[in-house]
């Protein structure tokens, strides 16, 4: 055995500072069932973590052993709020403990309890100014990792520094601009500051769209996006957006892309259906090519999505097909369709 | 007894070690032994707190997964000793003390909100009947605000869509009945666009990798769906497959995802483990199983022998179990809350209330 090799601790069981307290065994009872093969270190500071509890103790020691408990398993949720009680009682730094909350986010950044805990030392200071280049930081190491946006989300929206997330947003998607946390930062930034209504808004976001998916076009972020933004106005109320993307067909073509021309048909069906005076040829049209990729994308270019689409094609023949649609092809399908007061119970 | 060398990273989630496997167990319809069902259930009761609800281990504060986990499991096993574990009373107690103003769930007290705690809450209150529409006053509302411009939920309004936040979101939902308030299309939408073209599996996000694990949380989600949309009067739903291509899913769990030594993984690479072999396998069942006791259609890729029991895509447990459950504790009444309940117990050192929103 090498010096390098000998770790340089005491049991808590041998500590004299600790002779006083005596550990609380687990109590598993007589026949334990997933048995943990804790080590030798492990039992001891949660035998001592154990007796701390039942003794409700408040003292230095006690926060002391939590950094241990900690260390041995971060995910143990009693001990975190042990340990947030302690801070409390013992009035502890809470700028000392916002250093011990970074180096274990640090280690271990796919963790609740860390995220939650640094959240209420944050809180508690009132004092949010290393947070985002913080988070930036563990981005930086994965950037797509849930719990750090969930952090910075809060931060930004509790104590509101929204001014400059977007250019934050914008530098991750030139890094990567299949991020789709990315993506949905850029969502959320502008949903809160400026809106989705104001127009110019609208047309800087469409331009924003297409740019990135000329860049790379099968990049379902993008086409989500774009998509998200433009939903609940409606895809058909945004002028020559349809030719814009029939263009786009051509050279940067992909599922994405035709799934988005269905939508735009099938929302352009919608208002149709509204309309009182309205070319019954154009709705046919408008129908014939929508079941026309439902078909393209079911048979060859979204194979995986089959059943999907092909039920789309049946939903929207089912609710706009007049039953005279004789010179259109059919869609395959396999099984007739039966009314809902015919069917089982599916499921 | 369900005796392996468990990592202590999962000293606080022990209840969940319990689920993983018996689940596991009844998918592949191995017997569990009288005794061993027995021993859990007498270890559960040791995980149960004194105030309501279970916890990852003896001596642990309560919290929703383990809470979920702990019912689950000792639904599984069915029998009246593991029913009669569950302290009702104390149980509601428990979900009253993490219930927040504005319809969340803290997942323990003094802990953070998620959407997991809605239908951690919900799956144990309707299993053990002790559900009442006060206790998820805004809840609803409050899960309808998780999903955004994808189309999926996240994990609190505001975040990026995903697969095991829209299972939890979901299915919280449909317990409560009011999963038609959900776009339903536009969630539809984003589920199937998450089955992976070239491995078959699912993704948990859009533009990030496959993982054995969503094939549960994500097409689960189609039988949720399904289900929804017939309810809404939707004529054209196959009367033979979920809307997901059943076959590439189970290759992908068959042919990508078991460790030749035994268990289920995310992706080739990857260790085994038993909250992936449970989800894999949970998968697995879904795909091979299409409808319900009444109209029933297979689809099992290679032997016979690779047949798994159904589950119930809510709870994630056999359709039998959930059934048997029910009847036991439907003949009971719900019990009425205790008065001496505070919800700000432990939570005196937070800003405010406990509404983080």
């Amino acid at each position: 055995m090498t010096i390098s090799s000998i770790v340089m601790t005491l049991l808590f069981g041998d500590r004299k500072e600790w002779a006083d307290l005596e550990p609380v065994p687990q109590d598993d009872g007589p026949n334990p069932v997933v048995k943990i093969a804790y080590s030798e270190k492990f039992s001891d500071v949660y035998d001592y973590f154990r007796a701390l509890l039942k003794n409700d103790e408040k003292t230095e020691r006690a926060f002391a052993l939590t950094a241990d408990a900690i260390d041995l398993n971060a995910a143990n949720y009693t001990v975190w709020h042990y340990r947030r009680v302690l801070l409390q009682a013992l009035s502890k730094d809470l700028k000392e403990e916002m250093k011990y909350i970074t180096n274990i986010i640090e280690e271990q950044p796919k963790n609740y309890q860390v995220w939650h805990h640094r959240r209420m030392v944050v809180e508690w200071l009132n004092d949010p100014s290393e947070e985002l280049q913080f988070i930036a930081d563990i981005l930086s190491q994965d950037a797509k990792n849930y719990h750090a946006w969930q952090h910075r989300q809060w931060v930004i929206q509790e104590y509101k520094l929204w001014d400059n997330e977007l250019e934050f947003v914008e530098n991750l998607l030139e890094e990567d601009v299949r991020n789709n946390s990315a993506w949905n930062q850029r969502h959320f930034v502008i949903s809160h500051t400026t809106g989705f209504s104001d127009p110019a808004v609208v047309e800087r976001e469409i331009q924003y769209c297409l740019n990135q998916i000329r860049k790379a076009p099968h990049n379902e972020s993008a086409w989500n996006y774009l998509k998200g933004m433009l939903q609940d106005r409606g895809l058909s109320s945004q002028p020559g957006l349809l030719e814009r993307v029939l263009e786009l067909k051509e050279t940067h073509c992909s599922p994405y892309l035709l799934a988005f021309l269905f939508d735009c048909y099938e929302d352009a069906l919608e208002n149709i259906a509204q309309k009182e005076k309205v070319e019954e040829e154009e709705q046919k049209e408008t129908l014939r090519k929508a079941l026309e990729i439902c078909q393209l994308l079911a048979q060859e270019k979204d194979t995986i999505r089959k059943e999907y689409w092909e039920f789309l094609g049946r939903s929207l023949r089912n609710k706009y097909g007049n039953g005279t649609l004789s010179d259109e092809p059919m869609a395959e399908n396999p099984e007739p369709s039966i009314s809902a007061s015919q069917s089982q119970e599916a499921s | 007894h369900l005796c392996f060398s468990f990592s202590s990273c999962l000293d606080a989630s022990r209840p969940w070690l319990c689920f993983w496997i018996l689940h596991s167990l009844e998918l592949l319809q191995e017997p569990i032994p009288a005794a061993v069902a027995s021993d859990v259930c007498q270890f559960l009761a040791r995980c149960q707190s004194p105030t309501g609800g279970f916890a990852g281990g003896p001596g642990q504060h309560a919290h929703l997964a383990p809470t979920y986990a702990a019912v689950n499991a000792l639904c599984i096993i069915g029998t009246d000793e593991a029913y009669n574990v569950i302290d009702r009373e104390k149980l509601l107690d428990f979900l009253w003390s993490v219930k927040q103003p504005d319809g969340s769930f803290v997942m323990h007290v003094g802990g953070e909100v998620d959407v997991r705690s809605a239908y951690c809450a919900a799956s144990v209150a309707s299993l053990t009947n002790i559900l009442t529409p006060k206790l998820f006053e805004n809840t609803t509302n409050w899960i309808l605000s998780c999903q955004n411009w994808e189309g999926g939920l996240s994990g609190v309004p505001g975040l990026e869509a995903h697969g095991g936040y829209t299972f939890c979101g979901t299915a919280a939902l449909v317990i409560l009945g009011k999963e038609h308030m959900l776009d339903l299309k536009a969630l539809l939408r984003w589920v199937v666009s998450r089955q992976m073209r070239f491995e078959g599996g699912f993704q948990g996000r859009c533009n990030k990798l496959v993982d054995g694990c969503y094939s549960f949380w994500q097409a689960g989600l189609l039988p949720l769906l399904h289900r929804a949309l017939y309810k809404e009067g939707e004529s054209e739903l196959s009367q033979q497959r979920w809307m997901f291509e059943q076959q590439a899913l189970q290759e992908y769990i068959l042919l990508c995802c078991q460790n030749p030594t035994g268990g289920l993984l995310d992706k080739p690479g990857k260790s085994r483990d038993f909250y992936h072999t449970c989800y894999c396998l949970s998968g697995l069942s879904i795909a091979q199983h299409f409808g319900n006791m009444d109209n029933h259609y297979e689809v099992i890729l290679g032997k016979e022998e690779n047949r798994l029991a159904p589950t119930h895509p809510v709870y994630n447990i056999c359709p039998e179990k959930v059934a048997q459950a029910l009847q036991h504790f439907l003949r009971m009444p719900v019990p009425e809350v205790m008065l001496n309940f505070a919800p700000n117990k432990g939570q005196r050192f937070c800003k405010g209330s406990l509404t983080f929103s």
